[in-house]
């Protein structure tokens, strides 16, 4: 597996499938993806780079450890129900807000906060998996 | 169209169960994994079957303009995939421990939590 | 006037269990005088029914209730008339000297403040029984006084006979609770009602019902069962294990009266059939004369005391089972006297035990001089007891004399059965009181002197009031007794009490024989202990032991039945499970008849096929793989197969997710299954597989059948429709599918995230712990695996 070209694509593959996923993440609303997905392909991200370049890489290049990740995830995503309290709504209903930053309209909602929540449970808690069993491997 | 899908499920489900009754873990997880696919597919066909119309509502409209698929068994079974995934994984792994503590892969020779032969339990208070 | 108004019912009830909150830290901060302050809750409890009596024995009756869930229509409900002030008095009365009483009998033991703690809870579970309107509340605190009563006997949880004791009462009183939930929940149906005021008015109702035996029945089994009634009764005398406040209080005093008061709550609808005034009279008779006849046999003061606890609820269940105004009156009476006196007793039995070191009769002797108020007490509470003037014992006693009084052959029976039991009980009050006080010193294991006045305020207290209430007869008569007869009755009745007789009758002569009978008994109790112990012994065999047997008989069963049903063979489960899944698929349809209809074949695409038969070949591939390179390769076949199907049918969301996790599936499945082994074939011998084969081609078949069936009946689109509707209109956004996952389901969700997220720690988990053989071996587990850990765990056991 550890070809040369291999070891050295792996680290722009992996780059680009993590930009991918994000841009999955964030067009998930409107067109085909979202949390669950864009964080499938993150997750296959990492499990490739460590495939190819050694878990320790992969640990040292993501910095936290991927189930902290996933906890973050777990927050957010429970935070984003909270706002709608504060409007007297029951949690979790769905708040939205249109921000005009250089002439362009930027929705943000809380939705959105919520899948982004779910797209880093999903990165760590199968990037763990997948890192963990890589990490088996070769001990 | 889902009559045909209905015998495809149903050659889904013999397969996985047959593969789960088997005593060797291997085969078990590999009868899991279909499972999982096989109610996938049960529940996307109950929710009957359209072809190629995503349910995306088009830039410029409210509601969607023409019929489009079911978007309701799409949104459980999402969330069903990578549940199923993780679970997989987990019994994945659960299996590989308990070769390495147990030294064999066949479900009947794994008894730790029910031994051979368990002693009655004590009389008495 | 009420002290707080009808309403504070609710935190009367509650206040007891907040005390069992507090109690463990005042205890620990103020040792045993902790009880000084803790007897305060029941004291205003006390106060607060005091005050609602006074306004009951004016005939109001008080149903206040609080919402409590009200968008379930719940609410705690509460019912104040005379039983249940009389009740609740008692209660929390004797409750007060009985929370001092522990504090001087447990002085100085470690876990003081727990004893305190589960004494409040029974407290308050005892007086939301008696007040409770709703059916069910009663049933809940039922339940509660029972498990309060487990805790308490199995307070000594170190010896065994405590525990058995506490799984005893437990397993019996708990049982009958059971029967009477049953009961409640028959009545619940047949009235309609939930409500205990609303069932007690519903008249001839239940008693002119065909379920009428039933319900009986099943409240009988709770009555009887809490109130020992033979052949229940032998849990009873068991519960003299726990330490003295607990049976003067729980097992003489309150908890086993709950049975009594339950008859006498459902008398007005239950009571007054052929069934009651048979069945009640002939158990309560039978209980009254074995429980007697037991004490006499015992020695030791408590067992003495606690069967003739039996022997007067034998009494009080004949006596409202004769449903006749007078004896009912009677056993109102009694049933007040008896809480008194033999509370008293009990907390005397346990102040010798405490200072002499004993409570064994034939080791206890002249220690009147030593203990001279608690025998002053005990001689107070044994004349109450042996029903003498000026006592509320002889009251009691000349009137269900008077009740029982009366033509026929069922009345003389009754008549002869209470003299004789009246005359025994008479022989143990006096072998009580007089024995341990009376005659030369014996040495006891300790010295003894005068107990405490935490130990001895209960005792004094209790049975001055015996003597108090009989000497203003007049008035418990109106405020007390009056009331409580009524309610038992179901009508208003006035009482007018006399302490002496008014007349001379058969009751004067009936209560001269029991006292003639009682004192020539009492002289020759030896010589009938002995001869009760050689019976006994010739019987051999009791109830007692009987439980015992029960208990191993179900102990064996159930090993055997587990050892069949759970064999520890995965297969049979999994067999087992998927037959009855096949059969539940099959049967149904077979049974109506109500298969699809044979499908025609569709106008498939030509891609369409193909990846319909890709998907078929994935599967058959996998069932026959002979390597684990192939079979992961076909399982990851029959994925992707799967994914391109969601993609033609309009699910790109489903497709893109299906291919991310089939392809991390082949990745860990290889990862992991370089290290297990495949064996090329299946392992199953032919018979086997063809049996298996069969339960999964009935499986397959049966799903579907079923999928066929579902497809063919019109499509409701309705919850579909709404989706599409107002994804974009409410929700923002256009992507359906992402709209319902993370708005209109948002909270689904955010729990199944939660378990993806548990299942990546528990895959953590399982990788990180090493294997205890692979730290202490130096030798690679995967080349040589050691044989299973199973041999270790058997040669450890």
């Amino acid at each position: 597996m550890r070809t040369v070209i291999f070891r050295t694509i792996a680290p722009y593959l992996a780059a680009l499938m993590v930009l991918f996923s994000i841009f999955v993440l964030l067009r998930g609303h409107n067109e085909p993806g979202g949390g669950f997905i864009g964080g499938l392909i993150a997750a296959s991200a990492f499990a490739i780079y460590g495939i190819a370049c050694g878990v320790a890489a992969v640990r040292r290049a993501i910095s936290f450890h991927p189930m902290t990740i996933s906890g973050f995830g777990l927050f957010l995503a429970t935070v984003s129900g909270l706002p709608s309290l504060f409007v007297s709504q029951p949690f979790m209903t769905s708040q939205w807000l249109y921000i005009h930053a250089f002439g362009v309209e930027v929705p943000l909602s809380t939705p959105m906060f919520f899948d982004i929540g779910v797209y880093f449970v999903v990165v760590g808690a199968i990037g763990s998996i997948a890192l963990g069993l890589e990490e088996r491997e070769s001990d | 169209m889902e009559a045909t899908f209905s015998i495809l499920i149903g050659l889904f489900f013999a397969v996985s169960v047959y593969l789960v009754m088997s005593r060797q873990i291997v085969r078990i997880l590999l009868g899991i994994g279909i499972l999982g696919n096989a109610v996938n597919l049960l529940i996307f066909t109950s929710g009957r079957l359209t072809r190629e119309v995503p349910p995306v509502i088009p830039p410029e409209a409210v509601t969607p303009l023409e019929a489009t698929a079911n978007p309701l068994p799409q949104a459980l079974i999402l969330t069903a995939i990578v549940i199923s995934f993780s679970f997989f994984a987990f019994l994945l792994v659960l299996a590989f421990r308990a070769y390495q503590e147990l030294g064999t892969d066949d479900a009947n020779e794994m008894r730790v939590a029910e031994p051979v032969g368990d002693a009655a339990p004590p009389q008495g208070y | 006037m009420p002290l707080f108004g009808p309403e504070a019912t609710l935190f009367a009830v509650l206040a007891p269990f907040v005390a069992a909150i507090f109690a463990p830290a005042v205890t620990r901060h103020l040792k045993h005088n902790a009880a000084w302050v803790l007897a305060i809750v029941p004291a205003v409890v006390f106060l607060h029914f005091a005050g609602l009596a006074g306004l009951v024995a004016q005939g109001a009756v008080f149903a206040p209730s609080t919402d409590w869930a009200p968008s379930y229509g719940l609410t705690l409900s509460f019912y104040i008339d005379g039983l249940s002030s009389l009740f609740a008095l008692l209660i929390s009365g004797i409750g007060t000297f009985i929370v001092l009483y522990s504090g001087g009998y447990l002085k100085g033991h470690p876990h003081q403040g727990r004893f305190f703690s589960f004494i409040f809870m029974f407290m308050g579970s005892m007086l939301g029984l008696v007040t409770a309107d709703n059916l069910i509340t009663l049933f809940v605190f039922w339940e509660l006084t029972s498990i309060t009563s487990f805790l308490l006997i199995g307070f000594d949880h170190l010896r065994m006979a405590s525990r058995r004791a506490a799984l005893q009462a437990l397993v019996v009183t708990g049982g009958g609770g059971l029967a009477l939930l049953a009961g409640f929940l028959l009545i619940m149906g047949l009235t309609g009602e939930a409500n205990m005021s609303a069932v007690l008015a519903s008249g001839d109702l239940l008693r002119e019902s065909g379920a009428y035996p039933v319900v009986f029945l099943l409240v009988l089994g709770g009555a009887f069962t809490k109130s020992a009634q033979f052949p229940f009764h032998f849990w009873l005398p068991n519960a003299m294990e726990a330490p003295t406040p607990v049976s003067a209080y729980l097992h003489s005093a309150t908890m086993v009266k709950a049975g009594v008061y339950l008859l006498m709550r459902v008398q007005p609808v239950l009571g007054d059939t052929e069934l009651w005034t048979f069945v009640l009279p002939l158990f309560g008779g039978t209980t009254l004369i074995v429980g007697t006849l037991l004490a006499v046999r015992q020695t030791d003061l408590k067992l003495m005391l606690a069967y003739t606890t039996v022997a007067s609820l034998g009494l009080l269940v004949m006596l409202t089972g004769t449903s006749i105004d007078k004896a009912i009156e009677g056993a109102a009476l009694y049933l007040f006297a008896h809480s008194l006196f033999k509370g008293a007793l009990f907390m005397v039995a346990g102040t010798i035990d405490h200072e002499a070191g004993t409570r064994d009769i034939t080791r206890l002797g002249g220690l009147r001089k030593a203990m001279p108020i608690t025998f002053a007490a005990a001689c107070l509470a044994g004349l109450s007891m042996s029903g003498l003037p000026p006592f509320i014992g002889f009251i009691a006693k000349e009137y269900l004399y008077e009740g029982i009084w009366g033509e026929g052959g069922a009345s003389a029976l009754l008549t002869a059965t209470a003299v004789v039991g009246n005359a025994l009980m008479l022989v143990i009050a006096a072998a009580v009181a007089l024995r341990p006080f009376t005659g030369v010193k014996v040495e006891t294991p300790k010295h003894a002197h005068e107990g405490p006045i935490l130990l001895i305020a209960g005792p004094v207290v209790l049975s001055i009031l015996g003597l108090l209430f009989a000497l203003t007869a007049h008035w418990t008569g109106e405020t007390l007794i009056g009331p409580t007869v009524g309610s038992i009755l179901g009508e208003a009745h006035a009482l007018n009490l006399h302490l002496m007789p008014t007349h001379i009758g058969a009751p004067l002569f009936l209560s001269l024989i029991t006292i003639a009978l009682g004192v020539a008994l009492y002289l020759r109790l030896d010589a009938l202990r002995h001869a009760m112990f050689r019976l006994l012994q010739a019987i051999g065999w009791g109830p007692d032991k009987g439980f015992d047997q029960a208990i191993a008989g179900i102990v064996s069963l159930s090993t055997g039945v587990t050892r069949i049903v759970q064999g520890g063979r995965l297969q049979v489960y999994l067999v087992l499970t998927f037959a009855v899944t096949a059969l539940a698929l099959l049967v149904p349809p077979a049974l109506t008849g109500s298969w699809p209809q044979v499908p025609s074949v569709p106008d498939f695409r030509f891609y369409e096929w193909t990846v319909l038969a890709i998907a078929a070949a994935g599967l058959v591939a996998v069932l026959t793989a002979r390597t684990r390179l192939t079979a992961i390769v076909s399982l990851g076949i029959q994925g992707f197969a799967v994914a391109l199907i969601f993609m033609l049918f309009g699910a790109p969301d489903l497709s893109f997710t299906q291919f991310m996790v089939e392809t991390l599936s082949v990745v860990i499945l290889a990862l992991v299954m370089t290290r297990l082994n495949l064996a090329p074939r299946d392992h199953r011998r032919v018979v086997h597989r063809v049996f298996d084969g069969a339960i999964a081609i009935a499986i397959g078949f049966g799903f579907g059948a079923l999928l066929m069936q579902i497809t063919e009946l019109p499509f409701d689109s309705k919850l579909s429709d709404f989706f599409a509707e107002y994804s974009r209109a409410i929700a923002h956004g256009r992507n359906i599918v992402n709209v319902i996952i993370v708005d209109f389901r948002g909270f689904d969700t955010l729990g199944e995230i939660s378990v993806v997220m548990v299942t990546g720690l528990a895959v953590l988990a399982l990788i990180r712990v090493r294997p205890r053989r692979q730290r202490e071996d130096v030798a690679p587990a995967t080349e040589q695996p050691v044989k299973p850990a199973i041999k270790h765990k058997e040669a450890a056991s």
